[in-house]
């Protein structure tokens, strides 16, 4: 696959919109997911990974052919899902580590506290209990684990998408895991 | 064994594939022995595998068709300068039409004073401009209304509108000459009727044009 998408980048670069529009089809789901794991609400969503996919149109020139070419588009989608959830909620990204949490900031602390009420969570669909219990996890740590369980990227490709070393890739997945592990080992 | 640091550790380097057999067989034999580490880790297993069950979404079905649809356009530009390479006539007659519309004849016919588009370090003898023979003018130079006779150098086009390049003593025909172009780097153009004074302009025009379109 990635020789045809590589093929269609040499093209995209001669300003053919016929061969954009192939990669748009090819990634639209990957990169959909990418967004809506992360920002919460379909239309939001898709209003990203748009932006995403004409931002990469617009810098195919920067786009070294050499490199995995959907590194770099989640890499667009990841950091502008990112910016959008910093303007969103400023207070929401209190990012100040409690001792003894295992890394996890004052806001995940605070939410892990109030359990769920056994009859709400009955009342909510299972998947999207999982999906808002993902999103309860703050930024840095619900990228990697939409990247690692929900598009199956590997620890590396996971490094080079969000620019960090592989070993804080580690460090985020297992304090991910360990708050998410919290939140549904209920279920 | 630690279970709060050494059995969490393998844990995780478990879930991330990276247990080497060794360590493997370690957190078997602590896992067996340990029912609070063993609560843990089927938790942490049952988390993933909640997580994974979550079904895959996908982008809606117009998606890709609303990406087309917010690409940047093809620059006006181009289309510009497409109807211009396919119309050349009538790009010309139009420009002729601005021109004229614009007096563009009465400053022909009115302006009859010598003028020189760069000042510095030239002489004006009798409706002659001179470029001295230690001068050196960096740029085009543009005389009108008079001639222009260069024994210094010029770094760029030089036009001369309503006059002629005079020739130097002892200087073969200047326009042809080897020697001549040694002192002009860029074009040498000679305007002398109306008509090619229109041309001239229709080039500067169009080229302005497609200049303005590129920036
Ligand atoms: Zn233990």
């Amino acid at each position: 696959m990635e020789t045809v998408i590589k093929q269609k980048i040499k093209q995209i670069k001669k300003g053919d919109h016929a061969a954009f529009e192939d990669v748009v089809t090819f990634y639209q789901n990957k990169v959909y997911q990418i967004c809506f794991r992360m920002i919460g609400n379909k239309h939001e969503a898709e209003d990203l990974a748009q932006e995403a996919f004409i931002r990469a149109y617009t810098n195919i020139d920067r786009f070294d052919e050499k490199r995995k070419f959907s590194t770099w588009l989640y890499r667009i989608a990841t950091n502008l899902t990112i910016d959008r959830i910093r303007k969103k909620k400023p207070d929401y990204f209190l990012d100040a580590e409690v001792k003894g949490t295992e890394g996890l900031n004052m806001y995940s602390q605070l939410a892990a506290d109030q359990a769920l009420p056994e009859e709400e969570v009955e009342s909510l669909e299972l998947q999207t209990y999982i999906h808002k219990e993902i999103l309860a996890l703050p930024p840095k740590y619900r990228s990697v684990i939409v990247l690692r369980f929900l598009d199956e990227l590997s620890l590396q490709e996971i490094a080079d998408v969000l620019e960090i070393p592989v070993g804080t890739v580690k460090t985020r997945i297992h304090r991910g895991r360990e708050a998410l592990r919290k939140r549904l080992r209920h279920v | 064994m630690d279970c709060k640091k050494e059995a969490l550790a393998l844990m995780h380097k478990y879930l991330d594939d990276e247990l080497t057999q060794k360590e493997e067989r370690k957190l078997r034999g602590h896992l067996q022995a340990c029912g609070q580490c063993q609560k843990h880790f089927h938790e942490l297993k049952r988390t993933i595998s909640l997580v994974q069950s979550s079904s895959q979404v996908s982008a809606p079905p117009d998606f890709t068709k609303k990406v087309m649809e917010r690409l940047p356009k093809e620059k006006k530009r181009t289309n510009y300068s497409r109807w211009f390479r396919h119309h050349p006539f009538l790009t010309a007659a139009a420009v002729f039409f601005i021109l004229m519309f614009g007096g563009v004849f009465s400053a022909w016919n009115d302006d009859q004073q010598v003028s020189v588009s760069k000042q510095d370090n030239l002489v004006i003898q009798n409706q002659v401009v001179i470029v001295p023979e230690n001068v050196t003018v960096e740029g085009d130079l543009v005389v009108r209304n008079g001639d222009l006779r260069i024994e210094g150098l010029v770094n760029g086009d030089v036009t001369v509108i309503n006059g002629e390049i005079l020739e130097k003593e002892n200087q073969d025909n200047p326009l042809d000459g080897d020697k001549y172009m040694a002192y002009v780097s860029g074009d040498v153009n000679e305007v002398n009727q109306v008509f090619e004074w229109m041309w001239y302009q229709v080039k500067k025009t169009v080229t302005n044009i497609f200049t303005l379109e590129e920036e």
